[in-house]
């Protein structure tokens, strides 16, 4: 069984290896080749790395404890810091693009149009999906008291999600897209996310299946229903077409006003499922792990984890109100929108309402803080989510900045700030260190990156809601007040302010990196005032 | 579990541990389900009052007969309505009736000033001050004209298009592309074109002598133009595509010839008239 399966990877890979070499030689188009050469390298490191595991014997099990794999927990928490520092940056360059345009350098690999889905790619897939792939491993593990499954299958999904976001990332900046917003990646990485995407929820549904533990703890429903969900959303919103087998380019099967349809009903849910579900799965495990405190409800875990999941699908179309969409669609995107606040706040109410008890921890625990702050930011972006859904409020919101301000209140301040705290809680945990190099560092981050988010969020609400008054301005006989250039200079400022913010968010993350750093190298800064209980080795916990 | 004591350390857990973590089993705070109860029958409400549920023809309309279309067409023809009583004056009345009429003419610059940001400032600019190759509409100098009737023309038919056969038209040689003239006489008469426009006046020279014999012709033996072909005043140093000696001899080597769309095929009437009665009032004259 086990000989045939790794058989069964290496002509896997070796074919991988071999439709790359077919690309290189015979595709026309540059950037097309360059991914040729990435599979074939690929596939032949891949199939050389089975070879060698398949002729190692697998490691004893020392006495009858779980054998965690930490060593999977460790690389995606060292992809999550670097694609962190990718995308934050890239955000940073973009914003200063819009600030000043020169900054586009009137080159085609550089300019907005390019860079702005690297942005969004390398911060949602690339740092957000390590952050799930290291966390799901994590607490799959941990909460069902067994090793991972599989020897090959969590590498491969691994290095197989690097592989996808080197391959999306590269297409974008060489002019590689099917321009669909948050799916840019052309049909031949999408082919290969779906095989890895397979084979993580095989890995993840194997593992619950060996627990040791009678239940399911609550992060895993979310990272399951996070998985399963992602896959369906995927699959259908990239249906297509390639030309050729050995061309980048690919037709939508879908058409029209369904193609909308479906794209925002994949957009929005990647929000829901990736960024909201997923995310959640982080919180529920870290915030009780390092509060030290019983999750609020169990009964609320429940009923909202439902609520969420029948409602958040059906909530897309509230991205094309007030167009070719039918009426009747739009009132359904409404309605499910606003029906999915409470299920939203449900998650919060768990988060902040473990705290009870553990409050004063707040004050000396940064990384606490840290993960406590996203969930009030998770509470305001799914309050304004909603709010933001009603038809009468967003005819003045759509189509401006007001929507990039509540992305990123979401993206900045729930996604990155619980993100943080995961990696702050797993850094000593996987490299098996007393504690973080410095707490003190923490707080720097910490402030820095909230001063960042606050400038940018405000700024956008100011930038936005001005921008909508303008547009729909007109004067006292009937006639439109401002041209579309006048509405953008008069953003300009909020321009400048929002990259101001950004790179106080960058500053962050990197201080964030050089702390983990340490952290691995077992480094423990000497002088450190704070003495906080969670912090200590995780055997105690 | 390790840890400190809390407010609810009374109430029991579901009794089931992961990993250290513990759940209470409170119930569901009554806020939040009821809330989340509101939503729903507003919801509900909602679906009743406007087009909701898909069926399998069709789907319901409801009760209140909401249509987005229809709303919008009803806007579109309030809006209409409101200016009907001017426009219809605006299309009726020659453009210098327009110009003399307080009550009209302010209506025409408030409907022509927002028309040329929506069209207009693409090329010319928000404040029609223009860039190189797209005239500035604030100043004396007119390349077809700066009369009412003149730029309602070029407005009208635009200029060098090939949808309007009435467009504005003409053609600068390239004297360098298509060695009408050699260097040397191409930067003599480079050399006397500038000095058109300078505090010392035309230069005399070989220059003036191929201007008189090349570019006087449409520019005038003074160099000061042809309104009616198109070709612009040399001596009022307005330039549009750059007056300095690299500019002008690009110009005169390889002519360009900006085009501009016909903007009567594309606006009603009444707004093309605004249009010319705005533009005229930033720099118009005769």
């Amino acid at each position: 069984m086990r000989v045939a399966t790794n058989c069964l990877w290496v002509g896997l890979f070796a074919a991988v290896a071999l439709y790359g070499l077919l690309v290189m030689l015979r595709a026309a188009d540059p950037g097309f080749v360059l991914h040729g050469l990435l599979f074939l390298a690929f596939g032949i490191a891949a199939a050389a790395f089975t070879v060698r595991t398949a002729l190692t014997p697998e490691p004893v099990l020392s006495g009858d404890g779980p054998n965690y794999n930490t060593a999977i927990v460790r690389a995606g928490v060292i992809a999550s810091t670097f694609w962190g520092l990718v995308g934050f940056a890239a955000g940073l360059w973009i914003a200063l693009q819009l600030a000043f345009p020169a900054l586009n350098f009137d080159l085609p690999w550089t300019n907005f149009g390019r860079l702005r889905p690297v942005h969004t790619s390398a911060v949602i897939f690339a740092f957000g999906g390590n952050v799930l792939l290291a966390t799901s491993f994590h607490v799959v593990q941990r909460t069902c008291r067994t090793r991972l499954a599989g020897r090959i299958t969590p590498w491969f999904v691994f290095w197989g999600y690097q592989l996808f976001i080197v391959l999306a990332a590269s297409g974008y900046v060489l002019g590689i897209t099917q321009s669909k917003e948050y799916a840019e990646p052309e049909w031949y990485v999408d082919l290969w996310l779906t095989l890895v995407w397979v084979c993580y929820l095989l890995v993840f549904m194997a593992t619950l299946a060996r627990r040791r533990e009678p239940h399911i703890y609550v992060a895993n429903w979310f990272y399951l229903a996070f998985i399963v969900t992602i896959a369906m959303l995927h699959l259908i919103n990239n249906a297509a077409l390639p030309i050729s087998f050995f061309g980048p380019k690919s037709y939508i099967v879908w058409a029209g006003v369904q193609d909308a349809l479906t794209q925002w009903w994949y957009g929005h849910n990647a929000v829901g499922f990736f960024l909201t579900a997923g995310f959640l799965g982080i919180m529920y495990y870290f915030i009780p792990k390092r509060a030290e405190r019983p999750v609020y409800s169990y009964r609320l875990s429940i009923v909202h984890f439902w609520a969420l999941i029948f409602l958040y699908i059906w909530a897309g179309p509230h991205h094309l109100h007030y167009t070719a969409l039918p009426d009747w669609a739009q009132t359904l995107g409404m309605t499910f929108s606003i029906m999915l606040w409470m299920p939203s706040w449900g998650g919060m109410i768990n988060g902040l309402m473990t705290l009870s008890g553990a409050w004063d921890k707040l004050r000396t625990d940064p990384v606490l803080r840290m993960l406590v702050v996203s969930v009030a930011f998770y509470g305001m972006s799914t309050f304004e989510g909603p709010l933001m859904s009603i038809k009468a409020v967003n005819a003045l919101s759509h189509y401006t900045d007001w929507t990039v301000g509540h992305v990123h209140s979401g993206a900045l301040g729930w996604v990155g700030f619980v993100s943080f705290g995961a990696l702050y809680v797993l850094a000593p945990v996987v490299w098996q260190r007393e504690r973080l190099y410095s707490l003190r560092l923490v707080e720097w981050h910490f402030w820095i990156s909230s001063l960042g988010i606050v400038l940018y969020i405000t700024a956008m609400w100011v930038s936005g809601i001005m921008q909508g008054l303008m547009w729909r301005a007109y004067d006292s006989l009937g006639f439109l007040e401002y041209s579309f250039v006048e509405t953008v200079e008069a953003m300009h400022p909020f321009y400048v302010i929002r990259a101001l913010g950004g790179a106080l968010f960058v500053a962050g993350a990197f201080i964030m990196a050089y702390n983990l750093w340490r952290t691995a190298r077992g480094d423990i800064r000497e002088t450190e005032p704070l003495q906080v209980p969670g912090a200590i080795a995780p055997a105690a916990a | 579990m390790a840890g400190s004591s809390g407010p609810h350390d009374d109430v029991p857990t579901t009794g089931h541990e992961w990993d250290g973590i513990t759940e209470f089993n409170k119930p569901l705070p009554r806020w939040w389900l009821w809330t989340f109860y509101a939503t729903v029958i507003w919801s509900i409400g909602y679906w009743v009052a406007m087009p909701a549920w898909p069926l399998i023809e069709g789907h319901t309309r409801g009760v209140l007969g909401y249509s987005q279309r229809a709303i919008v067409a009803e806007q579109l023809a309030d809006s209409r309505a409101e200016q009907a009583h001017y426009l219809q004056r605006i299309v009726e009345a020659p453009l210098e009736e327009i110009r003399t009429d307080p009550e009209l003419l302010s209506f025409a610059l408030a409907g022509g000033r927002s028309a040329f940001a929506v069209n207009c400032s693409q090329c010319h600019g928000s404040g029609a001050e223009g860039s190189v190759g797209y005239p500035n509409l604030n100043d004396d100098d007119w390349l077809w004209g700066g009369s009412l009737e003149d730029i309602a023309y070029t407005i009208r038919h635009g200029v060098r298009n090939e949808s309007d056969e009435d467009a504005r038209f003409n053609e600068m040689p390239s004297y360098g592309r298509d060695e009408l003239l050699e260097p040397a006489q191409i930067e003599a008469v480079v050399r006397y074109t500038m000095s058109l426009s300078s505090a010392g006046g035309a230069a005399a020279g070989e220059g003036a002598a191929i201007f008189a014999e090349e570019c006087a012709i449409c520019h005038g033996e003074d160099g000061k133009g042809i309104m009616e072909l198109g070709a612009p005043n040399l001596t009022d140093a307005i330039w549009l595509y750059g007056g300095d000696y690299e500019s002008i001899r690009a110009q005169v080597e390889n002519a360009r010839g900006g085009v501009m769309p016909n903007w009567g095929d594309r606006l009603p009437p009444e707004t093309v008239k605004q249009l010319a009665i705005y533009v005229h009032s930033l720099g118009g004259g005769t």
